[in-house]
C-alpha cells in the first residue's frame, strides 16, 4: 500500500484516531495510550503498528519505555483536505437544516 | 461552527459524512431533487445557478457565486430510489476529469432523517489530485488545530 492509502486507512479507526488525538498532546507509553480504552493492551499494540506503518507515529528505541510520538507530516496533506471538506459541507448542511426548518413552518 | 456533522474516512478511497436533520424522509429527499430547493441551501448561503434533469443517465450543474469567487460543479444521476438513495457522479469543474461517485443514503428514525454521504474517489491519482490541492492552500496548520482536529473526529 503506498503512504496516502496507509495515512487513510489508519484514519479509519476510531481507536487509531483517538490515540492520535492523545498524541497530539504529547508523547506518551503504550500502558498511558491505553488507560482511557476498554480493550486490552494487545489490541492497542496492534493499533500502535498500524499507525507506525503509516508513519503517524515513531517509537523511542529503549526497551522498556518506548514511547510514542506523533509525526504530523504524513496527516497533514489529509487533515487539511477533510477539515476543508468539512467546513464546505458544513456551511451546505446547516443551509439545508434552516430552509427544511423553514418550509416545515410555511407547509 | 456546528458539531453536527461527522466526517471520516472508512477506507483508503472513501470519505464518508453524517448528518441529522430534524425533517422527515420525503422533505429532505426533495430538497435534494430539485432545482426549486436546492437554490435555497447548496450555495451556502451564497447565490446558486442550478440546472438539473433528476433522472438516471440525466445532468447535474451548479454554480456557487461566493464572494472569492464562482465555483462550478457538475455530474450526472446514476442511480435513484426515491426517497431512500441517490448515486451521482461529483466533479469540480477547476479541477476537470477528476470524477468522484457520491452515494447518498437517507434513513427515517422518529421524525428525523439521516443522511449519510459517502465519496468515492475512482484512482489512488485522484484522490492524490484532490488532498493535494488542498494543501497548497492550507499550508502551515499547527499542531494544536491538528490536534483540535483530531479530537472531533474520535
Amino acid at each position: 500500500m503506498d503512504r496516502l492509502s496507509e495515512v487513510f486507512s489508519a484514519l479509519a479507526d476510531p481507536t487509531r484516531r483517538a490515540i492520535l488525538a492523545r498524541l497530539a498532546e504529547g508523547e506518551a507509553t503504550v500502558n498511558q495510550i491505553a488507560e482511557p480504552f476498554p480493550i486490552s493492551l494487545q489490541a492497542v499494540s496492534k493499533h500502535l503498528k498500524v499507525l507506525e506503518r503509516a508513519g503517524l507515529i515513531t517509537r523511542g528505541i529503549q526497551a522498556q519505555w518506548r514511547p510514542c510520538r506523533l509525526d504530523a507530516a504524513p496527516l497533514r496533506g489529509v487533515a487539511e483536505w477533510v477539515t476543508e471538506y468539512q467546513r464546505f459541507w458544513e456551511e451546505r448542511y446547516d443551509e439545508l437544516g434552516t430552509y427544511l426548518t423553514k418550509i416545515q413552518k410555511e407547509n | 461552527m456546528s458539531q453536527n456533522l461527522t466526517v471520516t474516512t472508512p477506507s483508503d478511497l472513501e470519505v464518508k459524512m453524517v448528518r441529522v436533520f430534524d425533517a422527515p424522509l420525503g422533505l429532505v429527499f426533495d430538497a435534494h431533487s430539485s432545482c426549486e430547493h436546492v437554490k435555497h441551501w447548496w450555495g451556502r448561503g451564497n447565490p446558486l445557478d442550478c440546472e438539473m434533469d433528476f433522472r438516471v443517465g440525466g445532468a447535474w450543474r451548479f454554480v456557487e457565486h461566493a464572494p472569492d469567487g464562482d465555483w462550478a460543479f457538475r455530474g450526472e444521476y446514476r442511480e435513484i430510489e426515491a426517497p431512500n438513495r441517490i448515486v451521482q457522479t461529483f466533479e469540480f469543474e477547476g479541477m476537470p476529469g477528476q470524477i468522484c461517485v457520491e452515494t447518498l443514503e437517507l434513513t427515517e428514525d422518529a421524525g428525523k432523517t439521516t443522511v449519510t454521504s459517502v465519496t468515492r474517489f475512482n484512482t489512488k491519482e485522484e484522490r492524490d489530485g484532490m488532498i493535494e490541492s488542498g494543501m497548497s492552500e492550507g499550508a502551515g496548520q499547527s499542531y494544536d488545530a491538528l490536534a483540535a482536529y483530531l479530537a472531533k473526529l474520535s
